[in-house]
């Protein structure tokens, strides 16, 4: 499951662009790969990043992984909703279980993203 | 199974009072008559519950226990019966009555030195990853004092986890190095990232592959070449245990960790304990106290703060420096050789059916990844399956780089009819997924609990007797 409309990563973020807000999850695929997620740290809202900077980690019961921050900028939104219900990341990974908005910073970043099609074949291999 | 609570019930005793006495010496505010939180048994129903549960578990002793990486190799009973003879001392006894067991702590001090041709040796950390904590801070001690700033620690991917930690922790960044084709470091992708904000790395050698990292000279000759530290993660010494010195290879810093490689007790809560060797310009870094000998009597002296009370676990140095002691030099390197001939012997009959993670050779430990078998079953149904064959699984899903990974270590001390057996019971597993992958995925089913609800464990933990009523109240 890999929605058109939204860039991804190689390292298995997506991003949903919405004039500067950009939205960020982790695919479908890694959350299968995680299996059942039990926890995560959020970061706090008002913290800038860079792209590639560790945006924050989650945790399930087979191991630990950090999600990457796919652009530069400030964090403006965490879903709160994680803390109680991180399974939400699993049960929806492109909705409910997103997890930070990130106010764009540098708009000629978002050409470095890929688009579903190229993200399709990363998986496949 | 019931927990010692259900046992309980009120006005049973384990204990009898004929008089109260000292009552009238504590203020009355901090006396108390009940206690709500604590079970009501006798000392007959305590005794049967706690040998109930002691069968039920499994441990190095009841038999194969090939958790990679840890080094689970059977514990000597003599070391046992030495440490016995030394739990008369208090720690703050002065040091002309206990130059004996001073001596213990020198004596394990120049042992170490010997087998690792490092300089200074502090056996005051508690565990590996203090181990590794009170190293790199040492490191940082020193740079400080230089007035060095140096920001990064490099780490290959194929690390334990604590490395990461430990950096962070110690106040540096971590980067991530990748491996390369072979499962060593990637000497390129290394290079590029050495500069001289780089204060060391942090390598684990043989890595979590159990590959030895053959550009290891090159590698220290970079990183001395910027001024930074060669960090060695000591966790898998087994593999090299009179072998060769770490320090010829370039190596600044070692934590070693005398609950792997020299047999003492490991896991289940006990303590541990991680020895760091550093070489002769860092030795004045070292956390405090610091053992000095003058005129042939032992005294403690100062050194740069402190991580842990008094000077570290005694008695598992004890137990450790029998071992050292039993096996001497030419035993030590028995120790490696069969370990490594273990593990390679493991390989070769697993090779067939299963996938090597690399295909360079392999030292104390191998990685097999889930390839053979990942559209059947997953590597956690593999492991819990074991189980039910008698035998404590592998470490798994680590190292991250390998996919569905199995990381098996069997040590020096298994027979070889026992790596038959596992090997056995292993291949087994995979026919049974092939005819009936059911059993498979539902086991384990012969073991006093069934598949564990570990997300729900993880999720929403449940620790105490009173937070089950709780929950049991609310819903």
């Amino acid at each position: 499951m890999i929605p058109d409309e939204l860039y991804y990563t190689e390292s298995h973020e997506w991003v949903r662009v919405e004039g500067e807000r950009a939205t960020v999850g982790i695919s479908d695929f890694a959350q299968r790969e995680l299996q059942d997620i039990v926890y995560v740290e959020l970061p706090e809202v008002g913290k800038r990043v860079k792209k590639g900077d560790v945006l924050c980690s989650i945790d399930s019961v087979k191991s630990s992984a950090e999600v990457y921050a796919p652009l530069s900028g400030e964090i403006v939104e965490v879903n709160e909703a994680l803390n109680d219900q991180p399974e939400l990341i699993n049960k929806d990974p492109y909705g409910e279980g997103w997890l930070v908005v990130i106010k764009i910073e540098d708009p000629g970043e978002i050409s470095s993203l890929l688009p579903a099609s190229k993200y399709k074949e990363i998986v496949e291999e | 199974m019931k927990v010692i609570f259900e046992y309980s019930r009120e006005g049973k005793k384990g204990f009898h009072i004929e008089e109260e006495k000292g009552r009238d010496l504590l203020p009355e505010d901090l006396i108390r008559d009940e206690v709500e939180v604590l079970p009501e048994v006798s000392e007959r129903e305590v005794v049967s519950h706690y040998l109930r549960l002691s069968v039920l578990n499994y441990s190095v002793d009841w038999g194969f226990y090939p958790l990679g990486s840890c080094t689970m190799k059977y514990n000597p009973k003599v070391n046992e019966l030495v440490a016995s003879l030394f739990t008369e001392a208090h720690p703050l006894l002065p040091e002309e009555m206990v130059q004996g067991y001073l001596r213990i702590f020198k004596d394990l001090e120049e042992a170490l030195k010997e087998i690792t041709g490092l300089h200074t040796f502090t056996l005051a950390p508690a565990a590996g990853a203090h181990g590794e904590f009170t190293g790199i801070i040492t490191v940082k001690n020193y740079l400080e004092a230089r007035g060095e700033r140096r920001e990064v620690v490099l780490i290959p991917d194929s690390a334990h986890g604590t490395n990461p930690a430990t950096a962070t922790l110690s106040g540096f960044r971590a980067v991530e190095i990748p491996s390369d084709e072979k499962g060593m470091i990637d000497l390129e992708k290394f290079k590029a990232a050495l500069n001289d904000k780089v204060a060391a790395l942090m390598l684990t050698n043989p890595n979590t592959l159990g590959i030895f990292e053959e550009n290891i000279k090159e590698i220290s000759r970079l990183l001395h070449g910027v001024g930074a530290f060669l960090y060695m993660d000591g966790a898998n010494m087994n593999a090299l245990l009179g072998q060769v010195k770490v320090a010829d290879l370039g190596v600044d810093v070692i934590h070693l960790n005398l609950h792997k490689t020299f047999s003492t007790p490991h896991g289940g809560g006990g303590p541990g304990s991680g020895p760091v060797g550093v070489v002769e310009k860092l030795a004045p870094y070292l956390p405090g106290p610091r053992l000095v000998e003058k005129e042939g009597k032992l005294r403690w002296t100062g050194g740069l703060g402190r991580i842990r009370s008094f000077y570290g676990n005694f008695l598992v140095m004890v137990k450790a420096l029998a071992y050292i002691k039993e096996l001497g030099g030419k035993g030590l390197e028995e120790v490696s050789r069969i370990a490594v001939l273990n593990s390679r012997y493991l390989r070769k009959k697993l090779e067939g059916k299963f996938k090597v993670s690399y295909p360079t050779e392999t030292l104390h430990e191998f990685v097999l990844s889930d390839e053979t078998f990942r559209d059947k079953i997953t590597t956690l149904d593999l492991a819990k399956r074991l189980l039910d064959y008698g035998f404590h699984p592998p470490t798994i899903y680590f190292p991250l780089i390998v996919h569905g990974a199995l990381m098996i270590e069997p040590t020096e001390t298994e027979s070889r009819e026992t790596l038959d057996a596992f090997a056995g019971a292993m291949e087994k597993i995979l026919e049974e997924a092939e005819r009936e992958p059911e059993v498979v995925k539902t086991a384990p089913h012969k073991t006093p609990v069934g598949r564990l609800d570990e997300v729900g464990a993880a999720r929403r933990p449940i620790l105490t007797w009173m937070q089950y009523l709780q929950e049991q109240d609310q819903s």
